[in-house]
């Protein structure tokens, strides 16, 4: 499948089985995140870096045998060292023995959260969490290290990616996207603060919140876009996100008790940890959001004039 | 209570099937977006009416609700963008079913 | 009843991906994603009845806000080569003519 279009749009379709895959196996926040992430996200941004590289694949200059074979060892050796492993999903399993019926029982009186994916992802595994974060942030920052310009007043006319003298075409949209976007928006935040009860949390409404932002900037043009969303506060945010994060946990070890432990937080260890849970959330959902959206607009704002003809939606 | 959910609910899935049936006869782009346009709202309509009516209490009714408006506003929207960009790329709907001689031409591809 | 219409949801899904490998232009087939992606909204809503879970309505509005949103991005590529029919190479070549 040569074209990259295409190729987009069946990865988009592929995402969104994996989220009915998992709407079948009753795992809500899981499909929750594949809907958003997997089929939402990443094809906007797939979709916004081929306007950088192109709509066609390049064609193969060689054929990749000896990568086959080195491939195929590795792998191989991978396989062989997991055959001690049991099996996937038997009862016998030390992590189905030892781990989870732990989580299971003790979260409710120890976090209070009824939530349980949600627990273990901000309270027991907050470690990993904050590594994620990291991650997020890192690749933000790639992203502006490799592709940031600066715009001077002369290269603004050159780099523009719609001509904003098309806004009849997209008269409909725009109107009824001025509808939607308060609601959308609205509902980010509600995906945000309820995660403790309901599938949701801080990654899911960032990419909602950043979505809302994405739609803005395609139908209004990347001018109005960065006049409306500044482009110095969103790199702030974003590094604040991971911060607060961080700063969650100096608090609890200035408070005498290990990194990232909640019940430093307050007099009741409980209300801590709800206080602690709610911090982070607040913490990943602004770095996401920031992220997402300085990765869109630094490939959106590459697109040349002479990428776009007159024929428009 | 279930009577009429029920009601609803089939009558949506026959607007759902018969929608999805013109998309596969239907012998044109612009034939097929209006049996999907069309069919689509009002099914996703009816059903979700009769899935209001199987739990009538709090959120889940707002749930309900909210998804209603949302496609409500969001499906016609596409299918205007959609038929905007083909008819912007010249695509031809079929208008002379009958003769090849000199009708228009039909969409190909 | 619940599990015939999620029956039926489920044949007019298998519907659509027909068309969408079938369709002979490419505006077919983003209709029928599109529509498949409705459809979906539709059965995720149907399938947290039948299961008994409500909380799969969050994602049935996630997914019908990221449908919109997929479809306009794809949009937005619409002059590219892949989009153009025969039609309009003509009318191109007359223009440059």
């Amino acid at each position: 499948m040569k074209d990259l279009l295409a190729a987009i749009m069946l990865s988009g379709i592929y995402g969104l089985l994996s989220a009915s895959f998992f709407v079948a196996m009753d795992a809500v926040d899981v499909a929750f995140t594949e809907a958003s992430v997997g089929a939402g996200i990443s094809t906007l941004l797939m979709l916004a870096a081929i306007t950088i590289t192109g709509h066609s694949e390049d064609p193969v200059r060689h054929k990749p045998v000896l990568a086959a074979i080195v491939v195929f060892i590795t792998g191989g050796m991978l396989i062989y060292g997991t055959l001690d492993m049991p099996y996937f999903g038997t009862a016998q399993a030390p992590v189905h023995l030892h781990v989870v019926p732990r989580y299971i029982t003790e979260s409710m009186q120890e976090i209070g959260v009824p939530n349980i994916v949600t627990s273990v992802l901000a309270s027991y595994r907050a470690f990993d969490t904050l590594g994620e974060v990291v991650v997020i942030f890192t690749a933000g920052m790639g992203v502006l290290a490799l592709l940031s310009m600066v715009h001077g007043p002369m290269e603004k006319a050159e780099f523009e990616s719609i001509n904003d003298s098309m806004h009849e075409k997209y008269l409909i949209l725009r109107i009824v996207t001025k509808i939607l976007i308060p609601f959308i928006l609205i509902y980010a935040l509600y995906v945000q603060f309820h995660g403790d009860y309901g599938p949701g949390g801080g990654f899911q409404a960032g990419v909602i919140f950043a979505a809302a932002i994405i739609l803005y900037a395609m139908l209004f043009g990347m001018r109005t876009a960065r006049r409306v969303v500044n482009q110095a506060l969103v790199r702030l945010i974003a590094a604040f996100g991971v911060l607060f994060y961080g700063s969650v946990g100096v608090v609890s070890l200035l408070n005498g008790k290990n990194f990232l432990d909640y019940s430093a937080l307050s007099a009741d260890p409980v209300a801590g940890q709800h206080l602690g849970i709610l911090l982070i959330e607040l913490g990943v959902g602004f770095t996401v959001a920031s992220v997402m959206v300085i990765i869109f607009f630094n490939f959106e704002g590459r697109r040349k004039k002479s990428n776009t003809t007159e024929t428009k939606v | 209570m279930n009577i009429s959910s029920g009601l609803f609910l089939l009558v949506g899935s026959f607007l759902c099937v018969s929608g999805g049936v013109g998309v596969l006869r239907f012998p044109d782009f612009y034939t097929r977006m209006h049996a999907v346009g069309v069919t689509d709202t009002l099914a996703t309509a009816m059903i979700l009416i009769g899935l209001m009516l199987q739990m009538p209490e709090g959120i889940v009714v707002l749930k309900l609700i909210v998804i209603l408006l949302m496609t409500l506003f969001i499906s016609p929207t596409a299918s205007h963008a959609l038929a905007n960009a083909a008819m912007n790329n010249n695509l031809k709907p079929k208008l002379n079913m009958n003769e090849d001689s000199k009708g228009q031409t039909s969409s190909n591809p | 009843m619940l599990i015939a219409a999620t029956i039926a949801i489920l044949v007019v899904m298998i519907l659509a991906i027909t068309r969408a490998i079938v369709g002979p232009t490419l505006y077919d087939r983003i209709l029928a994603v599109n529509m498949f992606g409705t459809k979906t909204v539709l059965l995720i809503s149907m399938l947290g009845f039948v299961m008994g879970r409500p909380e799969f309505l969050d994602i049935a509005i996630v997914y019908a806000l990221i449908n919109f949103i997929s479809v306009i991005a794809v949009l937005r590529h619409s002059d590219a080569s892949i989009f153009k029919t025969p039609q309009s190479a003509e009318k191109e070549m007359k223009k440059n003519s």
